[in-house]
């Protein structure tokens, strides 16, 4: 009975503690950055939301700690996450200040319906169309017409839906090669999908951006995608019309365009426009 | 910083939990007792579990939006529930909330009701009863949902994307630690946060198991009728024990 009662106790007591801890941030959660650090609140520190997608994570990230050494009154919030998802939060009113997405499209959507800052745009990086092999590939291919002879069984592609696999058939088509390609293609739910395929070689190579291919060393570019092959792979940034730091959000942007900035994107396999 | 993740994913797994096990329970009982509309209640508290977690994110998006109901209302207060750890627990405690309450249905469901019948013919009052006769009765049943929750709670990784974001330091769990660093390509990073999801997974199903089999025990020891009452200050006043 004793056993009981501490037991209960304990429950209860967990209970008090965690509901109290869960009232307290509910109260808190909006004002947290600021009360974290009590000079910068005097300072008046400005947060940034910025919704990128989730392919730039690394990137951004060490960006943002440059940032953060000039600029001790910007307090930046990345949130990474797939364009679509990021555009549907901004779309439903999500506190955020900048977009950055892997696609025109998102930014497209979002333009439409006047939920960005329409003069913020601007095209900030593109990607390659890369040709990748696994490293101890011996089919020596050497460009992407090679991909449709009879030695190669299996290519892993982005499907359909998935931006990769846009622009993997266009580069096919341009070759006049896509019938003999789908027909022996394995299609992935997205670029990292396609890449571990070729990783473990269960693809004998497979399409993805530089970027990716840059990011393994279990696999060899073997072509890149002539630009007039495809549609540019671009990736679009602007200020969230809502926001209400649009100066503080101007101002990361300009960054993002310094040359600082630009090593980092070029050294991590972006193009800078 | 580094580390966040762990605790932040422990913050919202235990602060889910506690409000999922609350309301479950409270919820639970007042079902049991419903007569009519009794499967369509059931149904739409447990819709969050059948629903793609995604889905469930966007809704709780739609409501917590600045366009959306309660967003509008909480904004008016200046609250933001989008991109707050708030969100993270909100997110965890909807989608782990169906398996507290389920769980806790059941086990009132099956619970021997001439028992709370013997309860009430010894005059113990009706709260007496559920906390004294229902409860421990029930504990097992309680108790393992309360190990889904949790485990539901800690691994929760769609809703919470769509409301709370994936912010590093801010609302970035485990989970969503791991989606980044797959999406980015780290793949180092993603093998430590697995290895560490799974360590501290292990190591609460583990402890729970162990709290599980020791009431289980002292269930079993009490299940003779009679015994439940053993404690004689448990008893109103005036009543002998026979």
């Amino acid at each position: 009975m004793k056993m009981k009662k501490i037991g209960l106790l304990c429950i209860s007591l967990i209970l008090v503690v965690s509901l109290g801890l869960a009232a307290c941030e509910i109260k808190n959660s909006d004002e947290m950055g600021s009360d974290k650090d009590e000079k910068a609140k005097t300072e008046k520190t400005v947060e940034l939301n910025v919704l990128a997608a989730a392919s730039m994570t690394d990137v951004l990230n060490e960006l943002g700690e440059t940032y953060k050494a000039t600029h001790k009154d910007v307090k930046l919030n990345f949130s990474y996450g797939s364009s679509g998802a990021l555009q549907t939060q901004i779309e439903e009113g999500a506190p955020a200040d900048i977009f950055i997405s892997a696609g025109a499209k998102q930014m497209d959507a979002l333009a439409e319906k006047n939920l960005i800052a329409a003069d913020t745009r601007k095209d900030l990086l593109g990607n390659d169309v890369v040709l990748v092999t696994p490293k101890d590939s011996k089919l020596g291919l050497t460009s992407f017409e090679d991909v449709a002879s009879d030695k190669v069984k299996r290519v892993a592609v982005g499907g359909e839906n998935v931006p990769v696999g846009q622009y993997t058939q266009q580069v096919f088509e341009y070759y006049k090669v896509w019938d003999k390609i789908k027909a022996k293609a394995s299609l992935g739910e997205d670029v990292r999908q396609v890449l571990s395929w070729v990783e473990s070689g269960d693809a004998d190579c497979g399409i993805v951006y530089k970027t990716d291919a840059l990011t393994t060393d279990k696999v060899t570019v073997a072509a890149a995608a002539a630009a007039d092959t495809h549609k540019p792979v671009l990736y679009p940034e602007a200020v969230v019309a809502a926001s209400k730091n649009q100066d503080a959000a101007k101002e990361f942007l300009e960054f993002l365009s310094s040359p600082e900035a630009k090593a980092v994107f070029e050294k991590a396999g972006f193009t800078v426009l | 910083m580094v580390f966040s993740p762990i605790l932040l994913s422990i913050e919202v797994a235990v602060c889910a939990t506690s409000v999922s096990f609350v309301l479950g329970l409270f919820i639970a009982k007042q079902v049991v007792k419903l007569r009519r509309l009794k499967s369509l209640v059931d149904g739409i508290l447990t819709l969050p579990l059948v629903l793609p977690p995604t889905v469930v994110g966007f809704f709780l998006l739609l409501t917590f939006g600045r366009n959306g109901l309660l967003g509008d209302m909480l904004a008016a207060m200046d609250v933001s529930v989008v991109f707050t750890l708030a969100g993270a627990i909100i997110a965890a405690t909807v989608v782990s909330f169906p398996l507290m309450y389920r769980s806790a249905r059941g086990a009132f469901e099956q619970f021997d009701r001439d028992l709370i019948y013997a309860g009430r013919t010894i005059g113990m009052s009706e709260t007496k009863i559920f906390w004294r006769v229902i409860m421990p009765g029930c504990k097992p049943g309680i108790i393992s949902g309360l190990v889904l929750t949790f485990a539901r709670a800690l691994g929760e990784f769609g809703a919470t994307i769509m409301l709370a974001g994936n912010i590093p330091g801010k609302t970035q769990t485990m989970s969503l630690a791991i989606y980044s660093a797959v999406a980015s390509g780290n793949r180092e990073k993603a093998y430590m946060w697995v290895a560490i999801i799974m360590l501290i997974s292990f190591t609460c199903m583990f402890l729970m198991n162990i709290f599980a089999a020791r009431t289980r025990k002292s269930v079993k020891a009490g299940a003779a009728a009679g015994s439940i009452i053993k404690d004689e200050k448990s008893l109103p006043e005036g009543t002998a024990i026979l």
